[in-house]
This record gives structure tokens, sequence and C-alpha cells, in this order.
């Protein structure tokens, strides 16, 4: 079992000459940008906001106050880091105004060790791809990615979903390395803990026999 | 290695930046801990199944509406003049 491959390093070739030109009122060079990093900071934000409209809203927002403040924009750091941390404060904001009642930031949740313990240890037989068309494997995606705290999921998105480096999330998110490894390390056995309990609900639900070596506390809700 | 160290390690371990004793020892304890290996194994799909999903994709024609808004109103805010955004 061998490390994970990244699935995508930020083309940064011409990244710089293009926000050199833009910041010198070349507006087709900031729509280049755009059209660079939209699907990016629209994904990261409906991962944080988990809401549509708010992370159309992300995209418009982040990308405006990216032009508005290019003048400032430091180039010793990556264009697309410094996006991201802009996209992810606007999504923070959006979700603050939605749960008002909560306090959202990326210090919150942190508890004891424990709430990342594996508990569901069994094997994925049959892979989830042979038991779920591509459409309900989004949705159980998506349902189980919500259940972590805004702070997890965050990590999460930007790690694993987006192939920024450690240090690039650290950057994007002001946090410190070890801070984004703690992170990453529980929304990652969290999350494998979720998908693993629904998808043995399923099989035996659906009879199959698997490679069954269950722990009896897993009881199949998210 | 216990299974708790073992715990501790796995995110290294998965992003293929152990040195190399660590590894070794790591590994040696995923050939004989069938409950590690598992959860070592599933952690990894779980990364893959996220990844791969294309979960939040941005349809073209939002894609195209969202993008003439922001050119939009980047230009309108360029015509106000500078600001403290």
């Amino acid at each position: 079992m061998g490390a994970i491959q990244n699935k995508l390093s930020v083309p940064v070739s011409d990244e710089m000459a293009l926000v050199q030109a833009a910041k010198k009122g070349d507006d087709s060079a900031f729509e280049e940008l755009v059209r660079r990093y939209d699907r990016n900071v629209f994904r990261i934000a409906q991962h944080i906001t988990q809401n549509r409209e708010d992370a159309e809203d992300v995209v418009q927002e982040a990308f405006l106050k990216a032009y508005g403040n290019l003048a400032q924009f430091q180039e010793q750091s990556k264009f697309y880091t410094w996006l991201v941390r802009i996209a992810v404060n606007e999504a923070l904001m959006k979700l603050r105004r939605r749960r008002p009642e909560r306090t959202v930031s990326l210090d919150e949740d942190i508890k004891t060790e424990d709430d990342s313990l594996p508990r569901e240890i069994a094997d994925w037989s049959p892979n989830p791809e042979q038991l779920y068309n591509q459409s309900e494997l989004r949705e159980i995606l998506s349902k189980t990615i919500q259940g972590l705290p805004p702070g997890f999921r965050t990590v999460f998105v930007l790690r694993d979903v987006e192939g920024l480096s450690t240090e690039e999330t650290a950057a994007a998110l002001e946090l410190s390395v070890p801070a984004v490894k703690s992170r990453l390390l529980r929304a990652r056995l969290q999350l494998r803990d979720r998908l693993s309990r629904y998808f043995q609900k399923r099989e035996r639900e659906s009879g199959h026999d698997g490679n069954g070596k269950n722990n009896p506390s897993g009881d199949g809700d998210l | 290695m216990k299974c708790s160290e073992f715990l501790q390690e796995l995110t290294n371990y998965l992003d293929g930046v152990l040195d190399e004793p660590t590894k070794v020892e790591l590994e040696n304890h995923l050939s004989w801990c069938h409950n590690c290996y598992v959860v070592c194994d599933t952690t990894k799909k779980t990364i893959e199944i996220y990844r791969d999903s294309q979960l939040y994709e941005l349809p073209e024609d939002l894609r195209n509406r969202l993008r003439n808004a922001i050119m939009t109103k980047c230009l309108q805010q360029r015509r106000r003049g500078p600001q403290n955004a």
C-alpha cells in the first residue's frame, strides 16, 4: 500500500505573468485567472457553506475582492493560495450569517482525540462504485462531509480534494503546519468511519457478505 | 509500533512524507495488524473517492454567467476608482 497520488499541481508557469498584467489593468489577464480558478473556488465554497447559492456568491465576492486588492497582493506567495484565503474567509462569513447561533471559526471544534478513533473496521467490499450509481454516491459523499465540523472539512477539501500542499493549506487558512496535519488526520478518519458505517449498512441490507470483520458498534447511521 | 502510534503517522504515510525507518516500521505493523491495514486502506479509498467524485462541479452555463457578472462588476469597480475593498 503506497502513498496517494496528488491529482493536481496548480499550473503556475504563467500565473505571475497574468497577475502582473492584471495589475497593470489588463482585464483579459484577470479574466483568464477567473477561468483558471473559478471551478476550484466554487468547489471549496460549496464544501464550506454546503449551500449552492452561497457558493455562487462566494465565487463572485472572492474574485471581486481579489480584483480590488490586486495592488496589495505580495508576489511572494502564489496567487491561487491568496485567492483561496479570500474565498475561505468569504465562505466562513456566509456560514456565520446562516448559523448566527453558532460561532464558526477555523479554531473551533477542538475536542479530545477520541472523536477520530476508528470504530468501524471493515473492508469496503464490494467497492462503493459497485454498490451505488454516480449520483447516489455523490449524495452520500455530500451528506457525509456535511457532518464534519467546518474547520475539518475546510482542511480536507483544500488538501485532499484541491491538492494544496500542507504548507499552502496552512498559509491559506493562517494555521500552523501541525494544526493542519492534526485536523487533516482527524477529518480523514472521521470521514472514513462515517462512510464505512454507511457502506456496511447497505451491504448488510443487500445481503452481500463482504469481508465481514465488522465492529458490532457500527450502527450504520450517519 | 502500537496501533495508536500507527494512527498518528497515518496521514504522513499516505502523503508519502515519512522517513525510511519509520515507513519500514509502519509497513511491518501493517503486515500483521489486520485492523490497521483495513483502516489504512479505507482511509486511502476515502480520499480517492472524494477526489474523483466530481462533487460540486460548476456547470458550464452557470460558470459563464458568473464570469460575466464578475467581469462586469470589476469594470464598474474600476470606473468608481480605487477604494478599500
